[in-house]
Protein backbone atom coordinates (compact mmCIF):
# COMPACT_ATOMS: atom_id res chain seq x y z
CA UNK A 1 0.00 0.00 0.00
CA UNK A 2 1.09 3.04 -0.66
CA UNK A 3 2.08 5.63 2.05
CA UNK A 4 -0.49 8.31 0.82
CA UNK A 5 -3.27 5.94 0.79
CA UNK A 6 -2.26 4.69 4.70
CA UNK A 7 -2.32 8.23 5.43
CA UNK A 8 -5.90 9.08 4.00
CA UNK A 9 -7.13 6.43 5.85
CA UNK A 10 -5.97 7.58 9.00
CA UNK A 11 -7.00 11.07 8.37
CA UNK A 12 -10.72 9.22 7.22
CA UNK A 13 -10.75 7.71 10.34
CA UNK A 14 -9.98 10.08 12.91
CA UNK A 15 -12.38 12.31 10.90
CA UNK A 16 -15.19 9.81 11.61
CA UNK A 17 -14.35 9.70 14.92
CA UNK A 18 -15.06 13.26 15.68
CA UNK A 19 -18.02 13.16 13.22
CA UNK A 20 -20.07 10.46 15.46
CA UNK A 21 -18.45 12.43 19.06
CA UNK A 22 -21.22 10.62 21.27
CA UNK A 23 -21.24 6.77 20.12
CA UNK A 24 -17.33 7.25 20.10
CA UNK A 25 -17.19 8.56 23.38
CA UNK A 26 -20.05 5.50 24.54
CA UNK A 27 -18.14 3.13 22.75
CA UNK A 28 -14.33 4.41 24.48
CA UNK A 29 -16.89 4.53 27.84
CA UNK A 30 -17.75 0.95 27.49
CA UNK A 31 -14.26 -0.44 26.28
CA UNK A 32 -12.77 1.17 29.47
CA UNK A 33 -15.20 -0.15 31.95
CA UNK A 34 -14.86 -3.60 30.05
CA UNK A 35 -10.90 -3.52 30.45
CA UNK A 36 -10.95 -1.74 33.81
CA UNK A 37 -13.06 -4.94 35.24
CA UNK A 38 -10.85 -7.07 33.00
CA UNK A 39 -7.96 -5.45 34.53
CA UNK A 40 -8.36 -5.30 38.35
CA UNK A 41 -9.87 -9.15 37.87
CA UNK A 42 -6.76 -10.26 36.07
CA UNK A 43 -4.55 -8.33 38.99
CA UNK A 44 -6.69 -9.93 41.50
CA UNK A 45 -6.14 -13.55 40.10
CA UNK A 46 -2.59 -13.68 39.02
CA UNK A 47 -1.87 -12.48 42.50
CA UNK A 48 -3.71 -15.09 44.28
CA UNK A 49 -2.27 -17.66 41.60
CA UNK A 50 0.99 -16.47 42.97
CA UNK A 51 -0.16 -16.88 46.18
CA UNK A 52 -1.31 -20.18 45.47
CA UNK A 53 1.85 -21.17 43.93
CA UNK A 54 3.82 -20.10 46.84
CA UNK A 55 1.71 -21.99 49.36
CA UNK A 56 1.26 -25.20 46.96
CA UNK A 57 5.19 -24.98 47.35
CA UNK A 58 5.18 -24.87 50.70
CA UNK A 59 2.89 -27.95 51.02
CA UNK A 60 4.70 -30.98 52.45
CA UNK A 61 4.42 -34.86 53.27
CA UNK A 62 5.80 -35.77 57.07
CA UNK A 63 6.08 -39.32 57.39
CA UNK A 64 6.53 -39.95 61.04
CA UNK A 65 8.57 -43.78 60.80
CA UNK A 66 7.95 -46.21 63.24
CA UNK A 67 9.92 -46.17 66.42
CA UNK A 68 11.06 -49.40 66.06
CA UNK A 69 12.60 -49.48 62.60
CA UNK A 70 16.16 -49.73 62.51
CA UNK A 71 18.71 -48.12 60.54
CA UNK A 72 18.49 -50.48 57.67
CA UNK A 73 14.45 -50.41 57.42
CA UNK A 74 14.79 -46.50 57.76
CA UNK A 75 16.81 -46.71 54.20
CA UNK A 76 14.45 -49.57 53.11
CA UNK A 77 11.54 -46.81 53.84
CA UNK A 78 13.49 -44.01 51.82
CA UNK A 79 13.99 -46.16 49.02
CA UNK A 80 10.13 -47.22 48.72
CA UNK A 81 8.98 -43.34 49.61
CA UNK A 82 11.30 -42.34 46.63
CA UNK A 83 10.19 -44.66 44.23
CA UNK A 84 6.26 -43.41 44.42
CA UNK A 85 5.50 -41.70 41.35
CA UNK A 86 5.59 -38.05 41.65
CA UNK A 87 7.52 -37.70 44.38
CA UNK A 88 10.25 -34.76 43.77
CA UNK A 89 12.78 -34.70 47.11
CA UNK A 90 12.77 -36.98 50.45
CA UNK A 91 14.31 -35.23 53.07
CA UNK A 92 15.15 -36.88 56.89
CA UNK A 93 14.80 -35.34 60.23
CA UNK A 94 15.53 -36.79 63.52
CA UNK A 95 13.78 -36.63 66.15
CA UNK A 96 16.28 -34.01 68.13
CA UNK A 97 16.29 -31.79 64.98
CA UNK A 98 12.26 -31.95 65.05
CA UNK A 99 12.67 -30.74 68.99
CA UNK A 100 14.78 -27.88 68.41
CA UNK A 101 12.33 -26.94 65.30
CA UNK A 102 9.73 -27.39 67.98
CA UNK A 103 11.89 -25.30 70.51
CA UNK A 104 12.51 -22.30 67.81
CA UNK A 105 8.93 -22.23 66.84
CA UNK A 106 7.36 -21.26 70.65
CA UNK A 107 9.82 -18.52 70.74
CA UNK A 108 10.50 -17.78 74.61
CA UNK A 109 8.12 -20.21 75.51
CA UNK A 110 10.01 -23.07 73.98
CA UNK A 111 12.25 -23.44 76.50
CA UNK A 112 10.35 -25.93 78.64
CA UNK A 113 10.16 -28.05 76.17
CA UNK A 114 14.11 -28.08 76.90
CA UNK A 115 12.82 -30.97 79.76
CA UNK A 116 12.00 -33.60 76.58
CA UNK A 117 15.57 -33.52 75.69
CA UNK A 118 16.88 -36.29 77.90
CA UNK A 119 13.62 -38.03 76.74
CA UNK A 120 12.68 -37.24 73.43
CA UNK A 121 8.91 -37.86 72.69
CA UNK A 122 8.76 -37.42 69.35
CA UNK A 123 9.47 -39.72 66.04
CA UNK A 124 12.56 -39.30 63.17
CA UNK A 125 10.31 -37.64 60.20
CA UNK A 126 11.06 -38.05 56.39
CA UNK A 127 9.65 -34.52 54.73
CA UNK A 128 8.47 -35.35 51.38
CA UNK A 129 7.94 -32.97 48.43
CA UNK A 130 5.28 -33.72 45.63
CA UNK A 131 6.49 -32.52 42.24
CA UNK A 132 3.00 -31.56 41.56
CA UNK A 133 1.48 -30.55 44.71
CA UNK A 134 -1.70 -31.60 43.56
CA UNK A 135 -0.52 -34.73 43.73
CA UNK A 136 0.06 -34.54 47.31
CA UNK A 137 -3.23 -36.29 48.78
CA UNK A 138 -2.36 -39.15 46.20
CA UNK A 139 1.38 -39.82 46.94
CA UNK A 140 0.06 -39.62 51.20
CA UNK A 141 -2.26 -42.30 50.57
CA UNK A 142 0.24 -44.76 48.92
CA UNK A 143 2.68 -43.96 51.46
CA UNK A 144 0.47 -44.84 54.72
CA UNK A 145 0.83 -48.19 53.41
CA UNK A 146 4.45 -48.42 53.90
CA UNK A 147 5.52 -50.60 57.14
CA UNK A 148 7.19 -48.75 59.19
CA UNK A 149 5.22 -45.44 58.09
CA UNK A 150 3.79 -44.99 61.55
CA UNK A 151 2.06 -41.51 60.82
CA UNK A 152 1.08 -39.18 57.78
CA UNK A 153 0.66 -35.79 58.01
CA UNK A 154 -0.03 -33.11 55.06
CA UNK A 155 -2.76 -31.05 56.24
CA UNK A 156 -4.98 -33.08 55.05
CA UNK A 157 -8.69 -31.74 53.58
CA UNK A 158 -7.52 -28.07 53.79
CA UNK A 159 -4.62 -28.47 50.66
CA UNK A 160 -7.76 -29.84 48.25
CA UNK A 161 -9.82 -27.04 50.04
CA UNK A 162 -7.56 -24.50 48.59
CA UNK A 163 -7.40 -26.05 45.32
CA UNK A 164 -10.81 -26.01 44.70
CA UNK A 165 -11.55 -22.62 45.98
CA UNK A 166 -8.87 -21.07 43.56
CA UNK A 167 -10.33 -23.31 40.50
CA UNK A 168 -13.69 -21.80 41.53
CA UNK A 169 -12.80 -18.40 41.51
CA UNK A 170 -10.86 -18.69 38.43
CA UNK A 171 -13.46 -19.83 36.60
CA UNK A 172 -15.97 -17.15 37.56
CA UNK A 173 -13.40 -14.66 36.95
CA UNK A 174 -12.77 -15.95 33.18
CA UNK A 175 -16.65 -16.17 32.68
CA UNK A 176 -17.27 -12.55 33.75
CA UNK A 177 -14.37 -10.83 31.60
CA UNK A 178 -15.49 -13.31 28.53
CA UNK A 179 -19.08 -11.94 28.97
CA UNK A 180 -17.69 -7.60 29.44
CA UNK A 181 -15.27 -8.60 26.50
CA UNK A 182 -18.36 -9.47 24.13
CA UNK A 183 -20.39 -6.35 25.51
CA UNK A 184 -17.89 -4.36 24.62
CA UNK A 185 -17.23 -5.74 21.35
CA UNK A 186 -20.37 -5.24 20.40
CA UNK A 187 -21.02 -1.64 21.61
CA UNK A 188 -18.07 -0.84 18.76
CA UNK A 189 -19.90 -2.59 16.27
CA UNK A 190 -22.77 -0.68 16.47
CA UNK A 191 -20.87 2.43 16.72
CA UNK A 192 -18.67 1.40 13.59
CA UNK A 193 -22.19 0.60 11.90
CA UNK A 194 -23.11 4.01 12.55
CA UNK A 195 -20.08 5.37 11.00
CA UNK A 196 -20.99 3.52 8.07
CA UNK A 197 -23.90 4.28 7.67
CA UNK A 198 -23.06 8.39 7.87
CA UNK A 199 -20.61 7.05 4.83
CA UNK A 200 -22.78 4.91 2.98
CA UNK A 201 -23.14 7.68 -0.12
CA UNK A 202 -19.61 7.62 0.30
CA UNK A 203 -18.64 3.85 0.24
CA UNK A 204 -21.37 3.75 -2.58
CA UNK A 205 -19.13 5.87 -5.13
CA UNK A 206 -16.27 4.00 -3.81
CA UNK A 207 -17.51 1.05 -5.21
CA UNK A 208 -18.61 2.41 -8.41
CA UNK A 209 -15.58 3.77 -9.25
CA UNK A 210 -13.66 0.49 -8.61
CA UNK A 211 -12.57 0.82 -4.87
CA UNK A 212 -11.36 -3.05 -3.48
CA UNK A 213 -13.43 -4.00 -0.80
CA UNK A 214 -10.39 -3.90 1.50
CA UNK A 215 -9.30 -0.34 0.50
CA UNK A 216 -12.69 0.65 1.72
CA UNK A 217 -12.51 -1.53 4.65
CA UNK A 218 -9.15 0.25 5.96
CA UNK A 219 -10.32 3.50 7.69
CA UNK A 220 -13.28 1.19 9.78
CA UNK A 221 -10.72 -1.14 11.15
CA UNK A 222 -8.18 1.87 12.00
CA UNK A 223 -11.69 3.02 13.16
CA UNK A 224 -12.30 -0.05 15.56
CA UNK A 225 -8.91 0.11 16.42
CA UNK A 226 -8.62 4.12 18.09
CA UNK A 227 -11.25 3.07 20.11
CA UNK A 228 -10.22 -0.34 21.52
CA UNK A 229 -6.34 1.23 22.41
CA UNK A 230 -7.79 4.65 23.41
CA UNK A 231 -10.09 3.04 25.63
CA UNK A 232 -7.47 1.15 26.92
CA UNK A 233 -5.79 4.07 28.33
CA UNK A 234 -7.53 4.76 31.39
CA UNK A 235 -7.76 1.55 32.56
CA UNK A 236 -4.26 1.01 32.58
CA UNK A 237 -3.22 4.68 33.71
CA UNK A 238 -5.74 3.84 36.59
CA UNK A 239 -4.74 0.13 37.43
CA UNK A 240 -0.65 1.00 37.37
CA UNK A 241 -1.41 3.90 39.82
CA UNK A 242 -3.32 2.24 42.12
CA UNK A 243 -1.10 -0.95 42.33
CA UNK A 244 2.00 0.47 42.50
CA UNK A 245 0.32 2.68 45.45
CA UNK A 246 -0.78 -0.48 47.43
CA UNK A 247 2.08 -2.05 46.54
CA UNK A 248 4.68 0.40 48.04
CA UNK A 249 2.01 0.72 51.04
CA UNK A 250 2.41 -2.80 51.54
CA UNK A 251 5.85 -4.12 51.20
CA UNK A 252 6.57 -3.07 54.34
CA UNK A 253 4.14 -4.17 56.24
CA UNK A 254 3.21 -8.09 55.01
CA UNK A 255 6.11 -10.29 56.60
CA UNK A 256 4.49 -13.66 55.65
CA UNK A 257 6.84 -14.30 52.53
CA UNK A 258 3.69 -16.12 50.59
CA UNK A 259 1.46 -13.09 50.99
CA UNK A 260 3.56 -10.99 48.96
CA UNK A 261 2.08 -9.39 46.06
CA UNK A 262 3.55 -9.23 42.59
CA UNK A 263 6.47 -6.63 42.29
CA UNK A 264 5.51 -3.76 39.78
CA UNK A 265 8.51 -4.21 37.52
CA UNK A 266 7.31 -6.87 35.22
CA UNK A 267 3.63 -7.10 36.33
CA UNK A 268 2.61 -4.13 35.77
CA UNK A 269 3.85 -3.91 32.21
CA UNK A 270 2.38 -7.28 31.51
CA UNK A 271 -1.08 -6.22 32.54
CA UNK A 272 -0.62 -3.20 30.71
CA UNK A 273 0.34 -4.44 27.56
CA UNK A 274 -2.69 -7.40 27.74
CA UNK A 275 -5.01 -4.84 28.14
CA UNK A 276 -3.65 -2.80 25.30
CA UNK A 277 -3.97 -6.01 23.16
CA UNK A 278 -7.08 -7.02 23.82
CA UNK A 279 -8.18 -3.30 23.46
CA UNK A 280 -7.07 -3.60 20.14
CA UNK A 281 -8.60 -6.99 19.36
CA UNK A 282 -12.01 -6.36 20.53
CA UNK A 283 -11.92 -3.05 18.65
CA UNK A 284 -11.24 -4.31 15.15
CA UNK A 285 -13.09 -7.44 15.76
CA UNK A 286 -16.48 -5.02 16.62
CA UNK A 287 -15.73 -3.34 13.51
CA UNK A 288 -15.17 -5.83 11.10
CA UNK A 289 -18.28 -7.71 12.35
CA UNK A 290 -20.33 -4.96 11.20
CA UNK A 291 -18.38 -3.86 8.48
CA UNK A 292 -18.56 -7.41 7.02
CA UNK A 293 -22.29 -7.63 6.59
CA UNK A 294 -22.13 -4.30 4.55
CA UNK A 295 -19.93 -5.21 1.73
CA UNK A 296 -21.52 -8.32 1.51
CA UNK A 297 -23.60 -7.57 -2.18
CA UNK B 1 -17.82 -4.11 -26.93
CA UNK B 2 -20.61 -5.07 -25.32
CA UNK B 3 -23.03 -8.63 -25.74
CA UNK B 4 -25.55 -9.63 -24.12
CA UNK B 5 -27.01 -13.45 -24.78
CA UNK B 6 -30.69 -14.46 -23.69
CA UNK B 7 -30.49 -12.74 -20.39
CA UNK B 8 -33.02 -13.29 -18.26
CA UNK B 9 -33.37 -11.45 -14.71
CA UNK B 10 -35.76 -12.11 -11.88
CA UNK B 11 -35.25 -10.22 -8.57
CA UNK B 12 -35.74 -12.36 -4.97
CA UNK B 13 -39.45 -11.04 -4.48
CA UNK B 14 -40.49 -12.52 -7.82
CA UNK B 15 -40.20 -9.43 -10.12
CA UNK B 16 -39.06 -10.64 -13.71
CA UNK B 17 -37.34 -7.72 -15.06
CA UNK B 18 -35.65 -9.36 -18.03
CA UNK B 19 -37.36 -11.58 -20.01
CA UNK B 20 -34.96 -12.89 -22.59
CA UNK B 21 -32.41 -9.96 -23.67
CA UNK B 22 -29.93 -10.62 -26.65
CA UNK B 23 -27.99 -7.31 -27.96
CA UNK B 24 -24.89 -6.66 -29.08
CA UNK B 25 -23.26 -2.75 -28.71
CA UNK B 26 -19.73 -2.05 -30.59
CA UNK B 27 -17.03 -0.50 -29.34
CA UNK B 28 -17.59 3.74 -29.79
CA UNK B 29 -21.53 3.57 -30.60
CA UNK B 30 -23.89 5.64 -28.66
CA UNK B 31 -26.67 3.81 -27.73
CA UNK B 32 -30.10 5.31 -26.11
CA UNK B 33 -32.44 2.96 -24.04
CA UNK B 34 -35.62 4.19 -23.70
CA UNK B 35 -39.34 2.64 -22.54
CA UNK B 36 -41.85 2.98 -20.23
CA UNK B 37 -40.62 3.42 -16.52
CA UNK B 38 -40.74 0.19 -14.67
CA UNK B 39 -39.91 -1.86 -17.93
CA UNK B 40 -36.66 -3.21 -17.09
CA UNK B 41 -34.54 -0.37 -18.45
CA UNK B 42 -32.33 0.08 -15.01
CA UNK B 43 -31.79 -3.32 -14.53
CA UNK B 44 -30.51 -3.14 -18.08
CA UNK B 45 -28.16 -0.66 -17.49
CA UNK B 46 -26.84 -2.33 -13.92
CA UNK B 47 -26.49 -5.32 -15.83
CA UNK B 48 -23.26 -3.83 -17.37
CA UNK B 49 -21.42 -2.58 -14.47
CA UNK B 50 -22.41 -5.28 -12.36
CA UNK B 51 -24.88 -4.19 -9.96
CA UNK B 52 -27.29 -6.79 -11.12
CA UNK B 53 -26.22 -10.02 -11.85
CA UNK B 54 -28.62 -12.13 -14.23
CA UNK B 55 -30.52 -15.17 -13.56
CA UNK B 56 -29.12 -16.51 -16.82
CA UNK B 57 -27.73 -16.11 -19.77
CA UNK B 58 -24.21 -14.16 -20.33
CA UNK B 59 -23.48 -10.30 -20.52
CA UNK B 60 -19.85 -9.90 -22.19
CA UNK B 61 -18.17 -6.91 -21.58
CA UNK B 62 -14.17 -5.96 -22.66
CA UNK B 63 -13.92 -9.92 -22.93
CA UNK B 64 -15.11 -10.81 -19.44
CA UNK B 65 -18.46 -12.57 -19.12
CA UNK B 66 -20.26 -11.08 -16.35
CA UNK B 67 -22.42 -13.26 -15.13
CA UNK B 68 -19.72 -16.00 -13.52
CA UNK B 69 -17.26 -12.97 -12.90
CA UNK B 70 -16.42 -13.36 -8.88
CA UNK B 71 -16.89 -10.67 -6.71
CA UNK B 72 -13.43 -9.87 -6.37
CA UNK B 73 -13.24 -8.75 -9.81
CA UNK B 74 -15.86 -6.65 -10.06
CA UNK B 75 -13.51 -3.31 -8.67
CA UNK B 76 -11.19 -3.89 -11.66
CA UNK B 77 -14.17 -4.17 -13.94
CA UNK B 78 -15.73 -0.85 -12.80
CA UNK B 79 -12.30 0.95 -13.06
CA UNK B 80 -12.70 0.34 -17.33
CA UNK B 81 -16.52 1.25 -16.96
CA UNK B 82 -17.99 4.92 -15.95
CA UNK B 83 -21.36 5.90 -14.99
CA UNK B 84 -23.53 8.29 -14.05
CA UNK B 85 -26.43 9.29 -12.56
CA UNK B 86 -29.13 11.40 -12.58
CA UNK B 87 -29.00 13.02 -9.21
CA UNK B 88 -24.85 13.59 -9.66
CA UNK B 89 -23.74 11.42 -6.74
CA UNK B 90 -21.23 14.05 -5.41
CA UNK B 91 -19.33 14.45 -2.46
CA UNK B 92 -20.45 17.65 -0.38
CA UNK B 93 -17.78 17.91 1.51
CA UNK B 94 -15.27 17.92 -1.41
CA UNK B 95 -14.44 20.35 -3.53
CA UNK B 96 -15.43 20.13 -7.60
CA UNK B 97 -11.38 18.70 -7.35
CA UNK B 98 -11.71 16.48 -4.90
CA UNK B 99 -14.70 15.08 -6.11
CA UNK B 100 -12.95 14.08 -9.46
CA UNK B 101 -9.90 12.89 -7.63
CA UNK B 102 -11.47 10.83 -5.11
CA UNK B 103 -12.17 7.81 -8.22
CA UNK B 104 -7.98 7.90 -8.59
CA UNK B 105 -7.26 7.90 -5.35
CA UNK B 106 -9.47 4.71 -4.18
CA UNK B 107 -7.36 3.08 -7.00
CA UNK B 108 -4.33 4.66 -5.28
CA UNK B 109 -3.12 6.57 -8.22
CA UNK B 110 -0.06 8.33 -7.52
CA UNK B 111 -0.60 12.25 -6.54
CA UNK B 112 1.56 13.56 -9.53
CA UNK B 113 -0.81 11.77 -11.91
CA UNK B 114 -4.12 12.38 -10.44
CA UNK B 115 -3.36 16.28 -10.53
CA UNK B 116 -2.84 16.03 -13.97
CA UNK B 117 -5.74 13.93 -15.13
CA UNK B 118 -8.04 15.72 -12.89
CA UNK B 119 -7.07 18.77 -14.42
CA UNK B 120 -7.03 17.51 -17.84
CA UNK B 121 -10.93 16.57 -17.47
CA UNK B 122 -12.20 19.65 -15.81
CA UNK B 123 -10.70 21.33 -18.89
CA UNK B 124 -12.72 19.02 -20.79
CA UNK B 125 -15.81 19.59 -19.34
CA UNK B 126 -15.24 23.33 -18.89
CA UNK B 127 -15.14 23.17 -15.30
CA UNK B 128 -11.25 24.22 -14.80
CA UNK B 129 -12.18 27.18 -13.07
CA UNK B 130 -14.45 26.51 -10.76
CA UNK B 131 -11.85 23.43 -9.75
CA UNK B 132 -12.08 24.96 -5.73
CA UNK B 133 -16.09 24.97 -5.44
CA UNK B 134 -18.16 23.03 -3.64
CA UNK B 135 -20.68 20.96 -4.99
CA UNK B 136 -23.60 23.09 -3.86
CA UNK B 137 -22.16 26.49 -5.06
CA UNK B 138 -22.44 24.94 -8.39
CA UNK B 139 -25.61 24.42 -10.94
CA UNK B 140 -27.16 21.30 -11.39
CA UNK B 141 -25.93 21.39 -15.31
CA UNK B 142 -22.45 22.26 -13.39
CA UNK B 143 -22.99 19.34 -10.89
CA UNK B 144 -23.85 16.90 -13.30
CA UNK B 145 -20.65 17.90 -15.68
CA UNK B 146 -18.62 17.45 -12.14
CA UNK B 147 -19.78 13.87 -12.21
CA UNK B 148 -19.26 13.26 -16.05
CA UNK B 149 -15.48 14.24 -15.17
CA UNK B 150 -15.12 12.13 -12.47
CA UNK B 151 -17.00 8.87 -14.46
CA UNK B 152 -14.21 9.55 -17.58
CA UNK B 153 -11.57 10.59 -15.53
CA UNK B 154 -9.89 6.77 -15.38
CA UNK B 155 -10.27 6.87 -19.27
CA UNK B 156 -12.44 3.76 -19.44
CA UNK B 157 -13.60 2.58 -22.88
CA UNK B 158 -17.66 2.69 -21.70
CA UNK B 159 -19.81 5.34 -20.37
CA UNK B 160 -22.78 4.36 -18.99
CA UNK B 161 -25.36 7.13 -18.16
CA UNK B 162 -28.71 6.46 -16.20
CA UNK B 163 -31.13 9.50 -17.52
CA UNK B 164 -28.29 11.95 -17.02
CA UNK B 165 -30.61 14.91 -18.01
CA UNK B 166 -33.73 13.30 -15.90
CA UNK B 167 -33.09 16.48 -13.28
CA UNK B 168 -31.66 19.53 -15.25
CA UNK B 169 -33.52 22.18 -17.22
CA UNK B 170 -33.45 22.00 -20.90
CA UNK B 171 -30.86 24.34 -21.54
CA UNK B 172 -28.31 22.11 -19.39
CA UNK B 173 -29.24 19.10 -20.93
CA UNK B 174 -28.24 20.34 -24.29
CA UNK B 175 -24.58 20.91 -22.76
CA UNK B 176 -24.43 17.56 -21.16
CA UNK B 177 -25.53 16.22 -24.75
CA UNK B 178 -22.59 18.02 -26.31
CA UNK B 179 -20.22 16.72 -24.10
CA UNK B 180 -21.21 13.26 -23.93
CA UNK B 181 -20.72 13.22 -28.20
CA UNK B 182 -17.43 15.22 -27.59
CA UNK B 183 -16.72 12.01 -25.52
CA UNK B 184 -18.06 9.53 -27.62
CA UNK B 185 -15.86 11.28 -30.44
CA UNK B 186 -12.91 9.96 -28.40
CA UNK B 187 -14.01 6.78 -28.86
CA UNK B 188 -15.57 5.58 -25.86
CA UNK B 189 -18.75 3.79 -25.95
CA UNK B 190 -21.85 5.81 -24.72
CA UNK B 191 -25.12 3.53 -23.40
CA UNK B 192 -27.46 5.96 -21.99
CA UNK B 193 -31.06 5.85 -20.74
CA UNK B 194 -33.65 8.33 -21.06
CA UNK B 195 -36.46 9.86 -20.97
CA UNK B 196 -36.11 12.92 -23.17
CA UNK B 197 -37.79 12.43 -26.40
CA UNK B 198 -36.69 15.91 -27.92
CA UNK B 199 -33.19 14.69 -27.04
CA UNK B 200 -33.36 11.45 -28.50
CA UNK B 201 -35.38 12.91 -31.77
CA UNK B 202 -33.05 15.57 -32.25
CA UNK B 203 -29.47 14.25 -32.06
CA UNK B 204 -30.33 10.61 -33.78
CA UNK B 205 -28.08 7.85 -32.42
CA UNK B 206 -29.01 3.71 -32.37
CA UNK B 207 -31.94 3.40 -30.28
CA UNK B 208 -32.69 0.51 -28.30
CA UNK B 209 -36.64 0.22 -26.74
CA UNK B 210 -37.13 -1.95 -23.66
CA UNK B 211 -40.59 -3.21 -22.50
CA UNK B 212 -41.77 -5.45 -20.03
CA UNK B 213 -38.47 -7.12 -19.92
CA UNK B 214 -37.72 -7.19 -24.07
CA UNK B 215 -36.40 -5.54 -26.47
CA UNK B 216 -39.16 -4.29 -28.81
CA UNK B 217 -37.02 -2.04 -31.36
CA UNK B 218 -33.53 -1.71 -31.92
CA UNK B 219 -33.15 1.19 -34.84
CA UNK B 220 -29.69 2.78 -35.80
CA UNK B 221 -30.70 6.81 -35.88
CA UNK B 222 -34.41 5.68 -34.09
CA UNK B 223 -36.84 8.03 -32.64
CA UNK B 224 -38.26 8.13 -29.22
CA UNK B 225 -41.25 6.63 -30.17
CA UNK B 226 -43.23 7.79 -26.86
CA UNK B 227 -45.87 10.20 -26.27
CA UNK B 228 -44.75 11.99 -22.97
Amino acid sequence: MRINTLRRHMRESVKSLGRNGWMTFASISAVTVTLLLVGVFLVIMMNMNHFANKIESDVEIRVYIDVTANEKEKQALKAQIEAVPGVKDVQYSSKEQELQNLIKSFGEEGASFRLFEQDNPLSDVYVVKAAKPEDTGKIAKKIETFKFAHKVKYGQGQVEKLFKTLRVARNVGIGLIVGLLFTAMFLISNTIKITIFARRREIEIMRLVGATNGFIRWPFFLEGLWLGVVGAIVPIALISFVYYNLYTFLKPKVTVPFLQLLPVDPFMWQISAILLVLGACIGVWGSMMSVRKFLKV
Amino acid sequence: MIEMKDVYKTYPNGVIALNGISVRIKQGEFVYVVGPSGAGKSTFIKMMYREEKPTSGSIMVNGVNLAKMKDSRVPLLRRHIGVVFQDFKLLPKLTVYENVAFALEVIEESPKVIKKKVMEVLDLVGLKHKARFYPNELSGGEQQRVSIARSIVNSPKIVIADEPTGNLDPENSWGIMELFETINDRGTTIVMATHNREIVNTIKKRVIAIEGGKIVRDEVRGEYGYEN
